[in-house]
Parts: structure tokens; sequence; C-alpha cells
């Protein structure tokens, strides 16, 4: 047993002391930040270009219903033809021109107007063209048949449905979105976490295997201690860096708190508030990024640091102890590209159907099924886990079942492993193909 | 008991590859044994499995009168041929990394350490990596890696290649000093220069299966032939004299040195007795040498692995 020590030992100190660990915990964080910053001021840029539409309106409607927005500008042409409205638009490099003719009534005018533009006109510009013409058409309708417009005015009212779970927890649509976002987040972490530290661990592998010094070790200690050993220090590093990270995310959010003059006791008192279901709207005074911030208090955030740990370390052992097969079985990494893919395929799958499935029905049967299975449940199950465990949230048994799955499948993927590891890091300059990795199985 | 390792019809495949067919062997104590064989004959597969890093698919191995088991593998060291360290890593924790694998304890590999960095004189490398020392630099960490825990049975797999002759010599000392002091010594090889040197016992391996064991000097004394050098310092024509020996010898090559009047030259003999042939020179000059040829391992090894293959 204390030889394992001593490798996962050696493991761990090889892993922290190397430089680009060291950049990689401090300065990730940054790059994430300044990532997101850019990313919402590239949307900015992107959103805030101000499209001119040109407007030749010879029918009798219409005269007002062509408001500039903050993206839309409308130009109103007149006594102009149509042939000279579009010279004009192109010479003025407006974006397009809408003409509108004059028929005897309202339908055929819909049905004759056009949209000119130089290209294909972009979605939301036409889509509120149309909308504004589907209003107007609606509200002609509808007077044909007696509505009057006041009428028709409360007829349009939008409509909010009061959503509130049975236990009287106000389900504000705001909680969702951030269940979503830190669900969404920590899924992904564990990806990344498996596809960077899995990497290590193979790469760990080759060069144990190139600098041919697991011929020394290996007369000392077992096989499988070494990739045990190797896998489990590797893992230690990683919990390492994301402890680094929880605490100093924990240590700006204190700062921003304190720098937006937030009050954590305040908001305690507004989280035992939120189960009166009257109070729980935004009241006017509180800012918004008051109201996100007690939103992240009212999630599971215990439950999900020590799920998304043992979620992490459970995937982690699986995935890195196939990583360290593959790494065995190889002698350079470019050969690795082949047993990587089959390997990458469930981690994708799993972000995927999180995103696209997950956040809209988090305990559909989708979402229930990819939760249990062992090779995407890791991330699936962390997606679903913001809503809380129990009612309204994860069954327990689920929670349970997943985790003795992963536990399972742990055992017999590390023993497999083991097996091709054993063969594999004596083997040397052969390129093995899937069948001769079945092969070593048997040896 | 008188065997450090004793193996009994050890056989080996992988898959439909037969890496040692029923191999038995005695190693005796305190001894080197040279494990002889061309590349790919199965002796790195006979190393692994006295290390326990493979077993035999039949056969047994016995270490000091014990079945092999896992706690022996403290009291063996292992030189293998391909042999590397973590480069990044610094000479020194390398060093009692891999001692403490070994099973020593912290403070017992630092004070051993001490003592073999002295008496290599690399002191000052403690602290430096892998990557910045040379090969041979290496191989001698290599070296004191292997015999720090003091193991009773020591196995070196080609341990002077990476080495110039200056410190092949160095450690080919250090090898003898260890047996001195009773260690017990397999020594992988088919360079047969060192074996000649080296070696007491040796056995030859060539395509999985065992041709031939023994103590080195008995396997020359059984290869001998009969073969003999001699000089001659005579003033006769050297025609004339080979005319009248080749008629009851058989003369293998013949060097004539008119200056000197030296003739120098080979004969084979049909049996162990020299009278005759000692009687017949006498007649013709002056015999001033006179030498049984003894086969050099190199010759029984070619020969041994010639005569399989036909």
């Amino acid at each position: 047993m204390s030889k394992l020590k001593l490798i996962i030992k050696r493991e761990y100190l090889a892993k922290v002391r190397n430089k680009s660990f060291v950049i990689m915990t401090f300065l990730s964080p940054i790059l994430m930040v300044g990532m997101i910053v850019l990313i919402a001021f590239l949307t900015e840029v992107n959103d805030s270009e101000k499209r001119v539409i040109a407007v030749l309106n010879e029918s009798e409607y219409f005269s007002n219903e062509f408001n500039s927005t903050e993206s839309i500008s409308y130009v109103k042409y007149r006594d102009l033809n149509l042939e000279k409205a579009m010279d004009s638009t192109l010479s003025m490099s407006y974006y397009g021109l809408l003409y509108i003719p004059n028929e005897n009534s309202l339908e055929k005018i819909a049905k004759q107007a056009s949209f000119y533009t130089q290209d294909n006109a972009v979605g939301y510009v036409t889509e509120r063209i149309e909308r504004v013409f589907e209003n107007r058409l609606r509200r002609d309708r509808l007077q044909r048949l007696g509505v009057s417009p006041e009428e028709f005015a409360t007829i349009e009212k939008d409509f909010d449905l009061h959503t509130s779970t049975f236990k009287g927890e106000e389900n504000i649509k705001g909680l969702n979105m951030m269940k979503a976002f830190v669900g969404g987040a920590f899924g992904y972490l564990i990806m990344m976490f498996i596809i960077i530290y899995g990497g290590f661990v193979m790469r760990s592998v080759i060069e144990e295997k190139t600098s041919r010094i697991i011929e020394v070790i290996i007369s000392s200690v077992k096989p499988f201690q070494l990739m045990l050993g190797k896998i489990i220090g590797t893992s230690l590093a990683g919990l390492t860096q994301f402890a680094i990270w929880i605490f100093s995310a924990s240590l700006l959010l204190v700062v921003a708190l304190l720098l937006l003059d937030i009050d954590l006791d305040v908001m305690a008192s507004n989280h035992a508030l939120t189960s009166n279901p009257m109070m729980s709207m935004p009241t006017p005074q509180e800012s918004e990024m008051e109201f996100w911030a007690k939103e992240f208090f009212n999630l599971p955030l215990l439950l999900l640091v020590i799920s998304f740990a043992v979620y992490f370390v459970l995937g982690y052992l699986i995935y890195s102890s196939i990583y360290a097969a593959i790494g065995a079985a190889v002698d350079n990494e470019t050969d690795t590209q082949q047993f990587i893919f089959p390997i990458i395929l469930p981690l994708m799958l799993a972000i995927y159907v999180g995103f696209f499935s997950v956040f809209n029905n988090p305990h559909g049967p989708i979402a229930v099924g990819f939760s249990l299975f062992p090779l995407t449940s890791p991330i699936v199950m962390l997606m679903r886990l913001p809503g809380g465990i129990g009612e309204g949230g994860v069954p327990l048994w689920q929670l349970v079942t997943s985790i003795l799955l992963l536990i399972i499948t742990f055992l017999a993927i590390v023993w497999l492993a083991a097996k091709i590891y054993r063969v594999g890091i004596l083997m040397y300059g052969k390129k093995p193909t899937y069948r001769e990795l079945f092969k070593w199985l048997k040896y | 008991m008188s065997h450090i390792l004793v193996a009994e019809g050890v056989s080996k495949s992988f898959g439909n590859h037969v890496a040692l067919s029923n191999i038995s062997l005695e190693i005796p104590k305190n001894c080197i044994y040279g494990l002889l064989g061309p590349n790919g004959a199965g002796k790195t597969t006979l190393i692994r499995i006295i290390n326990q890093i493979s077993f035999p698919d039949t056969g047994k191995v016995f270490f000091d009168g014990e079945l092999l088991a896992p706690h022996h593998i403290a009291t063996i060291g292992y030189l293998p041929e391909e042999r590397g360290l973590y480069k990044s890593m610094k000479v020194g924790e390398q060093v009692l990394y891999l001692a403490q694998l070994k099973g020593l304890s912290k403070t017992e590999a630092k004070k051993r350490l001490k003592y073999w960095f002295e008496r290599f004189e690399i002191g000052d490398w403690w602290n430096k990596k892998i990557q910045e020392l040379s090969k041979g630099m290496a191989q001698k960490i290599q070296f004191i890696v292997t015999v720090l825990h003091e193991p009773k049975l020591l196995i070196f797999d080609e341990p002077f290649s990476g080495f110039d002759p200056i410190n092949a010599n160095k450690i080919k000392d250090e090898i003898l000093a260890l047996k001195e002091k009773g260690t017990s010594i397999i020594f992988s090889t088919h360079r047969m220069e060192s074996v000649e040197e080296l070696c007491e016992y040796i056995t030859l391996i060539h395509e999985s299966e065992k041709l031939l064991d023994g103590k080195l000097s008995d396997i020359k004394k059984a290869y001998k032939n009969n073969v003999f050098d001699i000089g001659l310092q005579t003033e006769e024509n050297a025609e004339s004299i080979l005319k009248s020996l080749n008629g009851s010898f058989q003369i293998t090559h013949s060097n004539y040195n008119l200056k000197e009047n030296q003739f120098d030259f080979s004969v084979q003999l049909p049996s162990k007795d020299t009278s005759n042939i000692l009687s017949k020179l006498s007649t013709l000059g002056n015999i001033n040498h006179f030498k049984e040829t003894v086969p050099s391992a190199n010759d029984i090894f070619i020969e041994t692995v010639k005569s399989k293959g036909q």
C-alpha cells in the first residue's frame, strides 16, 4: 500500500510543480472571464448596427405603423414612383425598400406589398415588418366582425402565466435560467476536466514508455499499482486546481458583493421570504444584479459542489483509465487519435443532450436515461442537479442508482484497462489495432 | 541450498509466438552467470519471469529455495537493457523515489546513496535534472539504483551499453566487487568478450530453447577439438616441412618468416595424443611454442547456434 502512496505522491508533485499547471490554474479563470466579456462586447457591437429602411407607401393605411426602433429606423418616401424610390434607396445605401401599393382593400394591399433588399433580408427585419402587417390585418378583420379598436386593444393584452411549485415556492423564470446556466457550467467543467486530465494521464504513460523508465519501475511495482497511482495522483492535482478555483471564485464573489454594496443578511432574509408566494417578484427597489445574486444563492450550492466532486472523481476515474490504457498501447501521441475519438464521443453527446434536452425538461425520459448511463451521467446528472434532490428535483433513487452504476462501471473498466496497460507498457514499435488490444485482454 | 535460482521446465508463449519452451536452469549462489543468446532468443522474457513482471505458462521458479513470490522482488535488482529515467525529475528525488519503491526507508536510502555518489564522484549531480546529464551519466545513476537495496540477486541486461571504455571498466570492477561481497549475478548479453572476463557459468538460449549450459571452463573443454598452434625455428625449406608433415597431420594454416627462419602453423590432430607430432617436429628444428587452442565463448556461441540451425 505504501508503494501506491509513493506513486501517488510522485505523480501529484510532478503535475503540480509543472509550470503549465501553475499557469493554467491562475490564467484560465482570467481567460474565461475575458472570453465572456469579449463575447458580450462583440454581440453588443454586432447588434448595435442600425438598419435604415425606406418606405414607399401609396396606400391610405400604415401611416403611423412604421415607427423607428433601436435597431430599425424608417424613412418615408412621398410622391415617388417605385423605380425612383429604388434608385434612391440604393444611392442612399439604405438597407431596403418596403413598397406598399394602393389598392381598394387592405387584404389586396398586403398581398401586393413587397420588400426589396440588396441580398437576403435579415430574419428579424422581415419578422418585424410581417408582424406590423399581421397586426393591422387582424384588427381590420376583427373590425369587420364588429370589434371596436378599444375592444381590440384589450384582446391584445399580454398574459403572464403565474407559475409555482406545489410547495408554494415561486417558480420564477429567472431561476430556471440560472439553473440551466449553473448546471451547464458544471457539466461543461466536468467534460473539460476529463479531457484535459485524461490527456495528462495518457501523456504521462507515453512518457514513461518512451523514456523506458517503465522497464526500471515495473520490476518494483505491479503495473496495476502504477496505473492506479498515476490516475489518483493526477486526479488529486485536478481537485487541487478545482479547489483553488472555488476558493478564488468565492473570494471574488465576496469582493463583488462588497463593492456592489449587497448585504448578505438582507439576502438571507429575502431568501426566507421567497417561500411566501406574494413577495417573490423582484421589487422595484432591488437592482437586477441583486435579483440574480439572490437567485444564485437560492440554488443548492453545497449539493452541487459535493456532487461535482463525486461525479468528477468517478467519471474521471473511468475515462482516465481508458486514457491510461491508450497511452500504454501506443508509442507516441500521434498514434492516439484513432482511439481518442470514441472516448470523446459520449462526452460530446452528454453535453449536447444536456443543452438541447435537459434544460427544457430536466426530468423527462431522455434526461433521466442519460443521467443514469455511466458514460454520460457525470455530465447530464450535474445539469439536472441545480433543481435539487427530492420533490421537484432529481429523485433520490436516480441519484443513488447513477452513482452505483458509475462505481460498477469504474471497476469493470479499470479491470479491462489494467489488462491492456500491463501488456502495452512493455510493447514497443507496433501501432496496435483494436483486434490486437482485444487479444491483449486474454494474455 | 547452493542455488540462488532454479527454473524447472519454464514455458511462455504470447499468442502463437513461443518465447520460452521448457527451460530449466540452476544458478549457483555467489557467481556470475551468463545468460547468452542472439536477439529475440527469449532472454528478456526469462528475466521478466524472474522479476515477476510476467508469469510462466507452465513450470516453476524457485528463489533461494522458496517458490518465487512477490516478496522476493525486494531482494532482486534488475538493470534492464532498455532503461531510462524521468527526464524532468531531479536526480536526487528520482533515486530516492526508486529506492523507496524497492522498499528502502527514506533515511536508509539517503545514507546509502551518499556512499554511492561519493564512490562514483557524482555528489554534485543531486539537484540536476536527468535531461541535463549525458547518457553515460544517466547510466551510472541507473546502476546505483539497481544495486542500492543490496539485493541477493542482481540481473544485468547488457550493462555496458552506453558506457565509454573507462566507465565500462569501472562498472565491471563494481560488478566483480559485488560478487566478492556474496551477491549472485545474472549477466545477460550477446557480447562475448565480457562473458570470457566475467562469467563462471553460462547458459545459451536460442529460439526459445536452451542449447547448452554449465561451467564455462567445462564447456570450453568439451568444445576443444585438438587444434594446436606451433612455432618452429628451422633452417629447412618450408615446403619440404609441409610435405613431410602433411602426410600424417592436417595442417590448417601456416606462415613462414624467411628472415628469422620462423615457421608458424596450426595443426589438427586426430586425438589428444601429442607424442607423435612432437617427436616428428624435434627432427625438423627447435620448437619455440606448442599450444593447444581453446575455443572462445564467441566461437562456441556461433558454432552452437549454427549447428542448431542446420
